[in-house]
């Protein structure tokens, strides 16, 4: 088939005809879910907030499964997809394979996802993003997820595919790049997350018609975590490449080591489904030594997986910035970097956000017996705001600073509001999963209409700090909206009146990645290589806060009741 | 740009890793074994660890054996805010209490003694529920169809509240139970 090959003089990156199409369409349908996810974040948190308590019960929950499922599918999936193609076609300067089956799989995910709101806002679908069995949705909720699925695995299909065009047209020698790398494994564990989705929703959508009599509940559970925590891997595995995207593209960093950032990724594929059981460590159905087993022998492969890139990704930074003579002191490099270029200030807000609070609290709330004191609790979502909020979609929100001039060929407007965001966005997202995991410490649980019972036969108030966590909560997450409506409005605002860019050459063949020299080959490792004590520091910081916060919760549960 | 770029070395996996990677992967390596060891001495040394004991039950059974229980101990009823009679099962010291979890009510309200081992046998009757014993903050998921043998000792005296805090439908804020500790 004829296409197009355009090279951007801004960045020299190569888009295809037929991939770049399909990045701007999958990149705006993310941005409009992610519209419609705010809107309900905004809504949520208000009622959440004691002091407002905006919506009666029934719409809040209803509110509620809008804004996990239009968050933390639609949003990020549809992004994602953008970044497949971005890792496959884009990096490796190939055409995409069968870009049809990529627009079907675009407009069945448009399709999926729109049946799924209908079925929501119809108002018997309040299931919530994880539709526990018995309670039963509309019969569309779960066919267009099912739909949203299909069509992500045939975007699946399609980077794949693109992988081996790439190889077998030879635009580029030796192995793939780290980011296309990182990539291909959000796209392997995309694989068996959509399965184990199939493998649940599909039985659960002929329950829902009255062609199976029962599901049982324990098993329910066991599965859709397969698809609803793995699916949260895909986006870790999918962030993590973008941080070294914005590494190499803001400072040309390297990765320090081809061999363990390669190998860090690798251990993601191995372990990191199986830390979906740690959703099941305080259910009855599974015995302790299951427990145990899947969530921390095998689950801390994939936590060392993410402290490597915690190390990784800054130790680039720092040895590209030495280089350039950024070497006085522990943090010169550091504190010159270009904290006003939002690409790089939200990708690194997005690095230590999610290292230090995403990542800890992870950690402990995976934890067998800790998991106690915070299951169903509020700090459940304070963890995954921080980790899928300003973990992912700060990291996603921040390299779009990078493709809206780049793909869209779009000046991005009011550049001073456009360095403020991230920092507004990133910092005001954080102190929210900071106060949503200090009230869930108290006890407050999530998913909760309201925090003084009324209607229930008794009385219980809840500690004075839990209303005052509950009440920052409020303020930090208003805030939270703010900043993240100011993201769509500077990107759809720069979309429709940005001033436009020059596209570039365009020609009908594509040009391949040039060859390593043999110059560059030899300064590549040991002659050039440079220390990076800055990151030591920070990464010593990291374990020691790790460290301490594990065994304070520890303490924490040798003082409840005994139980055994 | 090398993050972008085929690896500059097209035998990057011969070439060495630095020291300082080296002792970081160490370090993360055995901060997960220790955390592993953790949680298998908590086993062996701890006080707290969820129990084992699970059973497939349903509905009817689960409800008729609670029934019994509550019809062998209740030593009083209390009336509740909304005018209910609910009655107060004292479990006897060492023996089985049970706990229904339904739409939107744990019953009965359950009167144990401090120091006393009990074991609690816990189930729902349709959905999934939380049973979030505050101020404690204990939580542990209740499923419908497995019945959830959990040995407790409260440590001290006092008014407890069992808040729901798994999402169970329209009137999941108002499922509010009570156990009392003497």
């Amino acid at each position: 088939m004829a296409t197009t090959y355009r090279t951007c003089p801004v960045s020299g990156l190569q888009f295809e005809d037929q991939a770049e199409k399909l990045m701007r369409w999958n990149a705006v349908a993310g941005v409009l879910w992610l519209l419609v996810g705010g809107i309900t974040a905004l809504l949520v948190i208000l009622t959440r907030w004691p002091a407002i308590k905006l919506l009666p019960a029934d719409q809040f929950y209803l509110i509620l499964t809008a804004h996990g499922i239009d968050m933390l599918i639609l949003w990020i999936l549809f992004f994602e997809m953008a970044v497949l193609y971005f890792a496959s076609s884009t990096l490796l300067r190939c055409r995409l394979a069968t870009p049809k089956i990529a627009w079907l799989g675009f407009w069945l995910m448009v399709v999926g996802g729109i049946m799924t709101n209908v079925a929501i806002f119809q108002g018997e679908s309040s299931v919530m993003f994880t539709s526990y069995v018995p309670m039963q949705a509309a019969w569309h909720f779960y066919l267009g997820i099912i739909l949203v699925a299909v069509g992500a695995l045939l975007g699946t299909a399609v980077f794949f595919g693109t992988l081996v065009v790439a190889k077998r047209d030879r635009t580029y020698q030796g192995s793939l790049p780290l980011v296309t790398f990182g990539a291909l494994t959000a796209a392997i564990i995309a694989t068996f997350t959509i399965l184990a989705g199939a493998g649940i929703l599909v039985p659960t959508f002929f329950w829902s018609i009255g062609l199976i009599k029962e599901i049982d509940a324990q098993l329910y559970r066991m599965v859709w975590w397969g698809l609803g925590h793995s699916s949260q891997q895909i986006n870790v595995a999918a962030h993590v490449s973008v941080w070294y995207l914005t590494a190499a593209v803001i400072f040309g960093a390297k990765p320090l080591s081809e061999k363990v950032s390669r190998f860090a990724f690798l251990l993601y594929i191995l372990f990191l489904q199986l830390a979906s059981a740690h959703h099941l460590l305080s259910d009855p159905g599974m015995s302790a030594e299951w427990k145990v087993l899947n969530t921390s022998y095998f689950m801390y492969f994939a936590v060392m997986a993410s402290m490597i890139h915690g190390f990784t990704v800054p130790g680039a930074i720092e040895a590209a910035q030495r280089r350039k003579g950024y070497t006085n002191g522990l943090f010169e490099w550091l504190r010159k970097a270009p904290w006003g270029n939002p690409v790089f200030s939200g990708m690194f807000i997005s690095l230590v956000s999610f290292g230090f609070l995403g990542g800890i609290s992870g950690v402990v709330l995976g934890t067998e017996q800790i998991n106690m004191l915070m299951h169903n609790t509020f700090y459940v979502p304070g963890h995954f705001h921080t980790t899928v909020v300003t973990g992912t979609t700060l990291a996603f929100m921040a390299i779009t600073y990078l493709l809206v001039p780049v793909l869209f060929r779009r000046e991005m407007i009011l550049p001073k509001l456009c360095q403020i965001q991230p920092y507004l966005f990133g910092i005001s997202m954080s102190v929210l999963g900071l106060v949503m995991m200090g009230a869930g410490t108290l006890g407050v649980s999530r998913r909760h209409w309201d925090m003084a019972f009324s209607g229930a036969p008794f009385q219980y108030e809840w500690p004075g700090a839990a209303y005052l966590m509950m009440g920052l909560t409020g303020i930090f997450g208003v805030i939270a909206v703010i900043g993240g409506g100011l993201w769509i409005l500077l990107v759809v605002g720069s979309l429709l009146f940005g001033k436009k860019l020059d596209g570039g050459k365009v020609s009908d063949k594509p040009t391949p990645i040039p060859a390593a020299t043999q110059a560059a080959s030899a300064v590549a490792h040991g002659s050039d290589h440079v220390g990076v004590p800055g990151t030591v520091v920070l990464a010593l910081l990291l374990f020691v806060s790790f460290v301490l916060y594990y065994f304070v919760n520890w303490k924490y549960l040798s003082e409840v009741w005994l139980l055994s | 740009m090398s993050a972008i770029l085929p690896p500059s070395e097209r035998l990057w996996w011969k070439q060495p890793i630095d020291k300082v990677e080296w002792a970081w992967i160490a370090i993360a390596f055995v901060w997960g074994m220790i955390m592993f060891a953790m949680m298998i001495y908590w086993h062996i040394y701890g006080k707290q660890n969820l129990s084992n004991e699970a059973y497939k039950t349903t509905p009817e059974l689960f409800a008729a054996k609670a029934e019994k229980f509550i019809a062998e101990n209740t030593i009083r009823t209390e009336k509740g805010l909304n005018g209910e009679e609910i009655p107060v099962a004292k479990v006897p010291a060492g023996g089985a209490g049970y706990l229904i979890a339904r739409l939107w009510a744990w019953y009965p309200i359950l009167e144990l003694e401090k120091g006393q081992t009990y074991k609690i046998h816990l189930s729902s009757l349709d959905y999934n529920h939380g049973f979030s014993l505050q101020p404690v903050n204990i939580n542990i998921q209740v499923i419908p169809g497995y019945e959830h043998v959990v040995k407790m000792t409260p440590t001290k005296e006092g008014t407890y509240a069992i808040v729901c805090n798994e999402y169970c439908g329209i009137g999941h804020h108002s499922m509010l139970g009570r156990i009392y500790v003497k």
